[in-house]
């Protein structure tokens, strides 16, 4: 393998080891912050106890989420140095930023949320919480302007040097591209909670356990995870994609499979792209529904990649078709899944119907691989553009970072994050096991 | 505008080492003052509910650093690559054992990560003391300011050095001489009993070790770095650096005493920020010295960002520390006093 391979592979697997933690603390933020105004509303002590113990596994995974973070950052600058060298003026705002008005925050707040129930008092404790909430989703609005940037950069100039210079803060931080990938990504971190609460809910259903907090756990992650899903498709996911239709659109055409520019082009539901060939084998279409979706005109046309020159494809166009794919399956999927749990709660017969409990517990797994494949998507959809129109991916990497190197810190990244997970889960899984009634305010 | 982010960027890192120094201090100490279980969880519960937020001051410290100095981002963090890299191991292992330590009761359990917490605590301050000696010395910069340095070579501190070399070893020796000290200082004023009393006379004891130390690296570096005397020439008034280092060591001893040691201890955070602060007034204009050609060294000009960014960086920075404050304020008052009597 070649050094820049190894770079890649170093971020892709830090990143996308690092992002299972936040998408479920993002998420279950949110939803302990609606359990501690349940408690505050009604009075009842039961809330309190189902959010202390999710206050256990958001602890556990935040630490987790720290931990793998701090990595990110740096990363930046050892293995991206002629990137962050030209572009560390522009980026580096945002990632200031990030530390300086949401870590902080967050950090100091999470503190006083773990160790001062009993001090606070219930509204000042709930205020910690919502501080706690404040400042992971905007620590999320940060990342997500800088990779913002790098899919559409904006309030820049090109100095002679080579360096990119901020030229405008308010295009950094009003970057069209943010709006739509925001929203999608956080209520993409509702719906990895809300299945994980509903799972945890239906496995103590399920096993006769906890039952109280099961049907809590799985009401309001069933209702969250029904309402959440539906915004991932719409309007979030819809205006991502016409982000990338129009701002970005050889992606457009790698994900859809699209290899031909029609007039009526076909939504591909399922299929292989064959590049060599330059077509998708055994293609599974829906006529006409590509133009439709893109452009609302069944007829429109839609570039496919033999418009643009293959300098400007996609690189790995199989990986992003792929991820696209079973990012948006699984979101159509988990769409119905939850319409079904949640007709069934409100008739009333969900707490029993054990077919569908099973369900909501195996369900599990799919929200992350969902969003992992989403960021894939995200990221592959880039290339070959580390900023987009601007740097290729291979200009921006670190010239004295040898692949020996790299390939050293890669595989000890790999066994520090294999005993990560396995104590992770072996946690949480602890947790679970010994269920929520137990926790006392401390 | 660049001499003021050299400032801002000097005092956060200043805040990091005060903040997270005590924590990795306590880490450091942790195994000899701390016999018992109920020991060992009164120095962890004396840091547990702030390390994390010390720790933010490195990251926001870094962010800062990325933004107004990109370059100096860029080639130091590439060209220190391994240590850096190992540097993040340590921090994900001392994390996870400070936040998994007390999930499961079990006598194989806590003394594995109590000497894991223990270890990496004292890896780390060697580490972030190497890295401060080898920003003093210089690195092998070329004609784009860039370089990559191995771990050792010869340990001559000449053209051909690595990054450990007798130099930054004895840099790093007194870094965690001077946390230790910082942390025992820190574990005393929040504990009571024999804890409290190990500790104090651990900092009584590596006292000495870190006054001969200071002394043996203040001769080095002016050897080492010949551009440390010029500044020092030039601009006389910076005399009061090593001057006001030199008051919060003796301090450290003097004041031993009193208010249950929260006078030695705020002595021994004036000790850390004055030393930092002489070395960057030595070391300026340069941020990265080149240990060959001179001209190929990084200053705060030809590193920093575009102007127009570093002005607009003030208008958010500036009401952002305010806020972060006030954080750190009144979450250091909420868990005041002593560990154990309701504070935790």
């Amino acid at each position: 393998m070649d050094a820049l391979t190894i770079h890649r592979l170093h971020f892709a697997f830090t990143i996308t080891f690092h992002y299972l933690f936040p998408q479920l603390t993002m998420g279950l933020a949110l939803l302990i912050l609606v359990l501690k105004t349940m408690a505050l509303r009604t009075g009842n002590e039961h809330y309190n106890h189902a959010a202390r113990f999710w206050t256990k596994i958001f602890a556990i995974n935040f630490a987790m989420g720290v931990v793998t973070g701090i990595p990110m950052e740096f990363q930046f600058g050892t293995n991206w140095a002629r990137f962050s060298k030209s572009a560390g003026g522009v980026i580096g705002q945002t990632l200031a930023m990030e530390g300086v008005f949401s870590f902080f925050l967050e950090s100091s707040f999470l503190g006083v949320f773990l160790f001062g129930e009993k001090r606070l008092g219930p509204k000042a404790h709930w205020f910690a919480a919502f501080l706690v909430f404040a400042g992971s989703w905007l620590s999320g609005f940060f990342i997500i302007a800088t990779n913002a940037w790098m899919q559409h950069p904006t309030g820049y100039r090109l100095d002679p040097n080579g360096a990119i210079l901020l030229s405008s803060f308010q295009e950094l931080l009003l970057n069209p591209w943010i709006f739509w990938q925001y929203l999608h990504n956080m209520i993409g971190s509702v719906v990895t909670a809300s299945f994980v609460m509903a799972s945890i809910g239906a496995f103590y259903l399920l096993t006769r356990r906890n039952e109280d907090f099961g049907r809590t756990f799985v009401r309001l992650g069933t209702i969250a995870g029904a309402i959440s899903t539906l915004l991932m498709i719409f309007p979030t996911g819809d205006g991502q994609g016409k982000n990338i239709a129009y701002l970005q659109p050889p992606t457009l055409a790698a994900m859809e499979g699209l290899f031909e520019t029609e007039n009526g082009a076909p939504l591909a539901i399922l299929g292989q792209p064959d590049v060599d060939r330059r077509r998708l084998d055994n293609p599974l279409i829906v006529p006409r529904a590509l133009s439709f979706l893109t452009y609302q005109r069944w007829g429109a046309e839609v570039k496919g990649l033999n418009a643009f020159p293959q300098d400007r494809w996609p690189d790995n166009i199989p990986l992003l078709y792929y991820s696209y794919h079973i990012m948006v399956g699984l979101g159509t999927a988990f769409v119905g899944a939850m319409a079904l749990a949640v007709f069934s709660l409100w008739r009333g017969k969900l707490y029993g119907q054990r077919p569908l409990l099973w369900m909501l517990m195996l369900m599990l797994p799919f929200p992350y691989i969902a969003t992992t494949a989403g960021w894939v998507t995200a990221e592959m959809g880039r290339q070959p553009w580390l900023i987009y129109g601007i740097m290729r991916t291979p200009a921006g990497v670190s010239p004295h970072v040898s692949a020996g190197n790299a390939l050293f810190t890669l595989l000890g990244f790999m066994g520090i994050y294999t005993i990560l997970a396995i104590l992770g889960l072996l946690l949480v899984y602890r947790e679970i096991d010994e269920g929520p009634a137990h926790g006392a305010a401390v | 505008m660049e001499t003021i982010w050299f400032s801002l960027v000097a005092v956060m890192i200043a805040l990091y080492v005060v903040l997270d120094g005590f924590d990795l201090g306590a880490g450091i100490i942790h195994l000899f003052v701390a016999r018992t279980e109920a020991e060992r969880r009164t120095v962890l519960a004396s840091i547990s509910p702030v390390w994390d937020g010390n720790e933010v001051w490195l990251i926001a410290g870094g962010g800062t650093l990325y933004f107004a100095f990109p370059s100096l981002y860029s080639s130091s963090f590439s060209g220190f690559y391994l240590p850096l890299m190992m540097v993040l191991w340590l921090l994900i292992l001392r994390g996870i054992a400070i936040e998994f330590r007390n999930h499961i009761r079990s006598l194989v359990w806590q003394p594995l990560w109590d000497v894991v917490f223990a270890s990496a605590s004292g890896l780390l301050a060697v580490f972030f003391g190497a890295a401060l000696g080898n920003v003093v010395r210089g690195v092998p910069l070329d004609r784009s300011g860039e370089f990559f340095l191995p771990l050792w070579t010869d340990f001559s501190a000449g053209k051909e050095t690595g990054i450990l070399d007798w130099y930054t070893l004895l840099i790093a020796a007194a870094a965690l001489l001077a946390l230790t000290v910082h942390g025992a200082l820190w574990v005393a004023l929040k504990t009571e009993g024999g804890v409290q009393q190990r500790a104090r006379l651990a900092a009584k004891r590596v006292w000495w070790g870190l006054g001969a130390a200071i002394a043996a690296i203040t001769l080095a570096s002016f050897q080492v770095q010949p551009h440390l005397k010029t500044s020092f020439a030039e601009r006389p008034w910076g005399y009061v650096f090593p001057l006001v280092a030199l008051v919060g060591l003796v301090g450290i001893r003097m004041l031993d005493g009193y208010r249950e040691g929260l006078d030695a201890f705020l002595c021994s955070c004036l000790f850390l920020i004055a030393m930092l602060s002489s070395a960057a007034f030595g070391l300026y204009p340069y941020v990265l010295p080149s240990n060959g050609d001179p001209s190929f060294s990084l200053t705060v000009a030809n590193s920093a960002a575009g102007t127009y960014g570093l002005r607009v960086g003030l208008f958010w920075f500036i009401p952002g520390m305010v806020l972060t404050a006030s954080y750190f304020v009144y979450t250091y008052r909420s868990f005041a006093g002593k560990v154990g009597k309701g504070s935790v």
